[in-house]
């Protein structure tokens, strides 16, 4: 399989899954609390925005999402694969695009915020 | 060569479900999905932050306040940590095998070491969000 050469897609990959593992869980959580009603309070829309708005912040938050999404990307990839769907080439472009928009839709979405 | 070398049949749609091994690999690999879904409402979120205004930012917060996130996200959270935290943390002396010379770190303290980290890093999130 072509997919086992890319050791930069693999790279991006893991750097991808160390970082949700040990993030999104407390990401989980903190949606849960929102849903459940508990607002946190630097969730409120201002302090919320004013956290945003350092550019230390911009720069975290863009490294997460693009990492999370290269690893969601590349693994769902290859389950699909494992799924039975032989398309490769066309999940590949598919889904390494998305990442691609979904990062730069993040970055645009960053510097828009003051 | 033989004239017709046995090929074993595989099914291709449903080899995982023969083992459990393969099961529990299967499920690992779907928390993938959820890594999608919450970079999706990330997305969302930060949209609705970045708009001129609270408003859009208060209506994502009430659009959360309902039965089916609060379970969607109790479920998820629970199987992401369960598939994806610890099932990585448990492949990590296996991917970063650490040794001075001839002696090897153990296992079990790679392994609590991330523990420890994840630990560390989400007391830092709760604490940027204001949670404790």
């Amino acid at each position: 399989m072509a997919i086992a050469n890319k050791s930069l897609v693999w790279g991006l990959f893991a750097a991808g899954g160390t970082l949700t593992a040990f993030l999104f869980p407390a990401l989980m959580a903190l949606f849960l609390l929102v849903a459940t009603g508990n607002l946190p309070e630097g969730l409120a829309y201002g302090p919320a925005r004013a956290f945003v708005a350092s550019w230390p912040t911009k720069a975290v938050l863009f490294g997460i999402v693009f990492l999370s999404l290269w690893h969601a990307a590349h693994r769902m990839r290859v389950l699909l694969h494992d799924f039975g769907l032989r398309a490769d080439g066309v999940f590949a472009i598919v889904l390494y695009l998305l990442a691609t928009l979904g990062s730069i839709l993040t970055a645009v979405l960053l510097l828009g915020i003051h | 060569m033989s004239r017709r070398p046995y090929v074993r049949p595989v099914r291709r749609g449903s080899w995982y479900l023969r083992q459990a091994r393969y099961r529990v690999y299967m499920l690992r690999e779907m928390t993938c999905v959820l890594v999608a879904v919450y970079c999706v409402l990330l997305l969302v979120g930060l949209a609705a932050l970045a708009a001129d205004g609270p408003e859009r930012w208060q209506a994502f917060l009430a659009a959360q306040q309902n039965t089916a996130w609060v379970v969607f996200h109790a479920i998820a959270l629970v199987y992401f940590i369960v598939y994806q935290t610890m099932a990585w943390f448990q492949l990590a002396p296996k991917a970063m095998p650490l040794q001075w010379g001839k002696t090897k770190v153990p296992a079990a303290a790679i392994v609590a070491a991330h523990y420890l980290v994840w630990f560390i890093i989400t007391t830092l999130v709760f604490w940027l969000a204001g949670v404790i």
